[in-house]
């Protein structure tokens, strides 16, 4: 076990955002006046920017240390410690933890700048800007908890912290009620997923309890997962599963839900009621890859559960594949992006479940680039368009904003794969890692699935790019005119993740690629702190082989796309009146909403109402048994006992008499 | 300061109710003193009660188990009725989350109480004092007293200051009461018998003390049905654990209320003033909860865990059902007095894992429902005291109007849906971590009420505070003044506080916990040591009772 080395500096990462937003929030909260622009920028975004100095040193620390003890440790307080149970209030800095550190640091410093052009244009709600930094400094501040947590508590601290962010922030503009019910659709269908995070939290913390090591930290799990392994559960309905296969597969759950996989992920779409730097940061870069990182941090635990992380990868893999068609169908920019979100997170999750967890986190850096610079590219596009977010009303954008068409380009060439950029690197280790699972059954329809997938993405983000800034402009006059470049605020961090989603790849690429001796510096990394590496051991041939027919698929994807949409734009209606049917059901996604609502929701509220309300509270409890009796009551003192009562004082006495001498001769027996 | 010292409970316990007669002193002259000096005067004599409750906090040594800080006296020695008091970590709690709502409610019910103010105060007074010597009383007789007592200052609080049908819900509030406790002082005086047949000496007291009995009611050895005593006679039934337990229990759980003994509640907290809702939720409702832990469970320990799947049933009931009734309330208020059942319903679930995980877990939830319950219902209160409704129907995007509200009510409703980093997490993850030990599957279930506790708060928040604002009533409204906003500040605070660092409240509970569970396992070493040559019989009614259980188990 890798001792983790004191360093104090490590609650500085999460405390410094945290001041931030209590400072806006004390500020809106005791003056209720917005404090000057500028200081709130200041405030906000130098708290995020110093946060990422402070992982930069902690990162340059890490990695002094020798490899294989690559860890730092800071230990604030015991936060809840009740009979055997006890839990830190203590960070640890490791690879993982590093990695995903510099990702939400950098990427939020990004954001945050560049939500400084995007709010300003905003007009919808004069008070929202202090407001809204209060809101992305705590999510910061949550999601380095949870990256950096060193026990699942704490972890579960960030977790649950960012969901109430995100609740926050999706229903930011609140006077629509729309954007209200997105934000509570979003929390309690990650109150599903928490509920199964924390049934596996108790089922280790009993398990590890009885073995003699009472710990949520991930570090002492690791140490007595061998011991774990052999342990056994009975599941009703299932019989005798072992423990860590139902461990592994409640904590998914939580993963499922937070990370949008099928069948939690009906918030995501939804989550684009939010603003765009929000969809951006939030619900692209980091908070949703949070399930991937809590899959590849138990690493030690789904390596010993294999049934679980079949389960994973095939989910995963299903995810991103129905995700995909969805997105096809969707005119809604931030909806397709937001579809291929989900169906990326699912990329992720295969490759975590094949046991390629290096991979999942190298897909999960380059999608942030990617992704948050197409989702903050779409906001310049939505800005331009004066909040117009339907593709039907854009097209030939590409001369009006062409710094917006450029970086646009880059990110869509990255999610596509186009070789050398960061996306092709890091798709290919995911699908190669489908490819080498042995263990994993039914591997190679997993590859076959993840190709088909990077397919539909060409197809699906082409026809985005090509809908957008192709053709002609189907906008109205009068929007067209005022359809201007965004401001250097919002361009720049753009220009930023355009270069890392060209570049960010030559963090971890495949020796095949580069023709560099030990080329994969993220993998190694990484791997020190992994119990179970799948061997890389495939030749370099074969990976550029398979490379190739990913950049195949790819390239077909992108010339149907060009085909239906540039060359001759009348296919994709003429194929949508002729299969209708498969149209309008991708279109309305496949109708899972609408399922959900009619089979849980509805009956639910109807069951609480009308039966266990009315009918048992007010009708039987109340109407029967209690009114009910006080009515018997009435009429046996009314018809009864009002002879008692008959005014005379000897009477009473009388009667206190015979009782006291009851009494009092009982107890003198 | 060693008068202090030395009397410190009792100066605690007695101050509001001197503070009342002493204002009403005046009157045998034939005067009455001004209301504002009343008010005054209360507020700030709770204010001292809440400081020196404080110093009792600090002069209580956490480490240490037993009852602390005791005061014995002889009362009616004749019949073993002392006046005995004393504090171990859970009534400490207890005590100070009352002395500390008690200020607290005076203040935001300023302007809400607007006639027969000192009668009003008054009563608030008594109820203080009644609420403390329950927590306190270490005699009990002594607790009955208090116990009962409680119930007259709440029943005028409801019945006068109260809403549209306060004559039904106080008479329903006092009769269900009342019922339960009629059994536990028959259970009582049956205890009370047996321990003087056995120790030769008669007395209420729970625990020996220096200047009482040598053995309290803690030390009566209760047999389990089917023993036999010294000469071979079989234990007639209302000595032997189960009745009695079950009589204590009535009595507590009414209180609680779990399900099916709730109904008094919804009716009772939506017909009461503000202030007596956040009484009633705050520290009434854990009158029950205390019951139990303090003296249901170390006098009859084996009852207590023959009772555990029927109290896990009911529980999750209550978590279940509140929740889901919870959730398509028309009221605000009568929601959050749904929410009560199912939070109370963990409390229970915790307890009753009998492991110190869920006993601290519960413990501390009971301080937690207390604080964001009693905050919810302040908030219900203020905007009621705006608008003169508490339908979410009439309300709609009030954020905008007041954004301040919003916030505190969005802190507030996540403290109550059991956020992290807020209280109600930290008990509540404690009282599910202890059932889990206990029953996997009773686990399981309830950690879904995590899931239905976001659902109900998080839809009715929603319709309240967002959307557009679309009644011309609830444009003009005013944010919160500054007596408002420090009163829920005071509120927020330690709800804040426990959620980060409960470390000072769970050391407190570490040793009563532990000494709990040990006198539990002690006493059960004893009964097992008696004669038991009826195994069969036993075993035969144990099933029996089992039996009966499952009859009200099943109100479903």
């Amino acid at each position: 076990m890798v001792e983790a080395q004191t360093s104090e500096m490590l609650r500085w990462i999460p405390l410094l955002p945290l001041a931030g937003a209590l400072f806006h929030g004390v500020i809106l909260g005791l003056i209720r006046r917005e404090s000057p622009r500028l200081l709130v920028i200041g405030i906000s975004c130098g708290a995020v920017l110093l946060s990422f100095c402070v992982s930069v040193m902690a990162f340059i620390e890490l990695v002094g240390l020798p490899e294989g003890q690559r860890a730092l440790g800071d230990n604030l307080f015991t936060w809840i410690g009740a009979g055997s149970f006890s839990a830190e209030f203590a960070f640890r800095f490791d690879p993982l933890s590093a990695v995903m550190c510099l990702v939400v640091t950098g990427v939020g410093s990004l954001i945050h700048i560049y939500s400084i052009g995007y709010m300003d244009d905003d007009h919808r709600d004069d008070k929202g800007f202090q407001r809204f930094f209060c809101y992305l400094n705590l999510f910061t501040c949550a999601m380095l908890l949870l990256v950096l947590g060193d026990n699942m508590l704490l972890l579960f601290l960030g977790w649950e912290g960012v969901g109430v962010c995100s609740y926050l922030l999706i229903g930011f503009w609140y006077s629509d009620r729309w954007n209200a019910y997105c934000g509570s659709k979003a929390f309690i269908v990650n109150r599903i997923g928490d509920f199964g995070f924390l049934i596996g939290l108790f089922l280790l913390f009993w398990a590890a309890a009885s073995v003699g090591t009472p710990t949520i930290e991930f570090t002492k799990l690791q140490s007595v997962i061998g011991e774990l392994a052999a342990m056994t559960i009975v599941v009703p309905f299932f019989g005798e599963c072992a423990l860590l296969n139902v461990v592994g597969l409640c904590l998914f759950v939580g993963a499922a839900g937070k990370s949008a996989q099928i069948p939690l992920y009906v918030w995501l779409p939804d989550a684009m009621a939010g603003p765009t730097p929000v969809s951006a940061l939030i619900h692209a870069a980091t908070m949703v890859t949070a399930g991937v990182y809590m899959v590849c941090r138990f690493n030690f635990l789904y390596g010993e559960a294999p049934i679980a992380a079949a389960v994973i990868a095939w989910t995963g893999a299903l995810t991103a594949l129905f995700a995909a068609t969805i997105a096809i169908a969707q005119t809604d920019i931030k909806k397709v992006l937001a579809y291929s979100t989900v169906s990326q997170l699912g990329y992720m999750f295969m490759a975590a479940g094949c046991g390629s967890y290096t991979a999942a986190v190298f897909h999960l850096g380059t999608h942030a680039f990617f992704k948050a610079l197409l989702f903050l590219g779409s906001g310049a596009v939505i800005l331009a368009m004066h909040h117009e977010q339907d593709m039907d009303k854009m097209g030939g954008l590409r001369r009006k904003i062409p710094r917006t068409h450029m970086v646009f380009l880059i990110g869509v060439l990255a999610i596509s794969g186009v070789p050398y950029f960061s996306g092709f690197f890091s798709k290919d280790e995911v699908l190669l890692s489908a490819y080498l699972a042995h263990d994993t059954p039914g591997h190679y329809w997993l590859y076959g699935i993840g190709l088909l997938t990077a397919g539909l993405t060409a197809f699906y983000m082409f026809r985005l790019h090509f809908r957008i800034f192709f053709g002609e402009c189907r906008a109205t006059p009068e929007v067209q005119s005022h359809i201007h470049e965004p401001s250097w605020v919002v361009i720049g961090p753009l220009f930023v993740l355009a270069f890392f989603s060209i570049f960010g790849g030559l963090f971890g690429p495949s020796e095949a690629w580069v023709f560099v001796e030990d080329a994969n510096s993220l993998a190694n990394f990484l791997t020190p702190m992994l119990q179970h590496v799948i061997p890389h051991d495939v030749s370099h041939g074969l990976e550029r082989g398979l490379g190739a027919v990913a950049v195949g698929t790819a390239t077909l994807g992108f010339l149907l796309a060009f085909l239906f949409y540039v060359r001759k734009p009348g296919i994709p209606a003429a194929i949508a009146s002729k299969l209708s049917g498969a149209h309008e059901t991708l279109k309305n996604k496949y109708y899972v909403d609408e399922i959900y609502d009619s089979a849980i929701v509805r009956p639910l509220v109807a069951l609480s109402d009308k039966v266990l309300f009315q009918k048992i509270d007010a009708g039987l409890i109340d109407g029967l048994a209690i009114n009910g009796s006080a009515n018997s009551v009435r009429n046996l003192a009314g018809r009864g006992l009002k002879h008692l009562q008959t005014g005379m004082t000897q009477s009473y006495i009388f009667f206190m008499i015979v009782g006291t001498i009851a009494i009092v001769g009982y107890l003198l027996r | 300061m060693g008068y202090l010292d030395d009397n410190l409970i009792s100066l605690v316990t007695f101050l509001p109710l001197a503070t009342a007669l002493g204002l009403l002193a005046p009157r045998v002259f034939g005067r009455d003193l001004p209301s504002d000096i009343w008010r005054g005067m209360a507020l700030a004599m709770t204010t001292l009660t809440f400081l020196l409750s404080l110093w009792m906090w600090a002069e209580f040594d956490p480490a240490q188990p037993g009852f602390q800080l005791q005061e014995h006296a002889a009362w009616l020695p004749a019949f073993g009725i002392n006046y005995f008091v004393g504090i171990d970590g859970i009534a400490l709690l207890l005590v100070v989350l009352t002395t500390f709502l008690m200020p607290i409610v005076l203040v935001a019910s300023w302007n809400d109480i607007k006639h027969s103010v000192r009668s009003y105060v008054f009563f608030m007074l008594f109820l203080e004092t009644g609420m403390i010597g329950a927590f306190v009383s270490l005699n009990l007789f002594q607790f009955y007293v208090f116990w009962e007592v409680m119930l007259i200052p709440m029943y005028f609080i409801i019945g006068i200051w109260g809403g549209g049908r306060r004559i039904y819900a106080a008479v329903k509030f006092f009769l269900f009461t009342l019922a339960g406790s009629l059994l536990m002082l028959v259970a009582l005086i049956a205890l009370y018998i047996m321990h003087g047949e056995q120790f030769g000496v008669h007395t209420f007291d729970f625990v020996a003390s220096a200047g009482g009995a040598a053995q309290g009611l803690r030390d009566t050895l209760v047999p389990v049905t089917g023993q036999v005593d010294a000469a071979g006679n079989l234990f007639p039934w209302w000595k032997t654990q189960t009745w009695l337990f079950a009589a204590f229990a009535l009595a507590f759980a009414i209180k609680v209320p779990m399900v099916p003994f709730h109904t008094w509640l919804p009716d009772a907290h939506v017909e009461a003033p503000t202030s007596g809702s956040v009484i009633l939720a705050g520290v009434l409702l854990k009158m029950g909860t205390f019951g139990f832990v303090r003296f249901a469970l170390p006098l009859f320990p084996n009852a207590a865990e023959e009772f555990v799947p029927l109290i896990f049933t009911l529980s999750l009931i209550g978590i279940i059902y509140g929740s889901l009734v919870a959730m398509v309330q028309a009221d605000i208020k009568k929601l959050v007095a749904y929410s009560s059942v199912a939070h109370l319903g963990f409390v229970m679930l915790g307890m009753f894992a009998l492991n110190r995980e869920g006993l601290e877990g519960s413990v501390l939830q009971m301080v937690n429902h207390g604080l964001s319950t009693g905050a919810l219902f302040l908030l219900v209160g203020m905007i009621y005291e705006r608008r003169h409704t508490r339908l979410i129907a009439d309300f709609g995007g009030i954020a905008k109007p007041m954004p301040v509200y919003a916030a505190l009510f969005g802190i507030v409703a996540m403290s109550s849906i059991g956020l992290p980093a807020l209280n109600g997490f930290v008990g509540e993850f404690l009282i599910l971590l202890g059932t889990f030990q206990a029953s996997t599957t009773v686990g399981v279930v309830a950690a879904f009420g995590v899931v239905l506790a976001a659902a109900y708060m998080l839809w009715m928040f929603r319709r309240v505070m967002f959307g557009p604002v679309d009644k011309d009533e609830n444009l003009g409204l005013i944010d919160l003044d500054l007596r408002e906003k420090a009163v829920m500040v005071a509120m927020i605070l330690p709800i804040i506080w426990i959620g980060i660092y409960p470390e000072p409240f769970l050391r407190r509970l570490d040793a009563p916990v532990t000494e709990l569970l040990k006198v539990m396992d002690n006493r059960k070493a004893a009964v097992a040591a008696l004669p038991q040559p009826l195994r069969l019989a036993e075993q035969h009614s144990v099933e029996e009772v089992a039996s009966d259980s499952d009859d009200g188990g099943t109100p479903l």
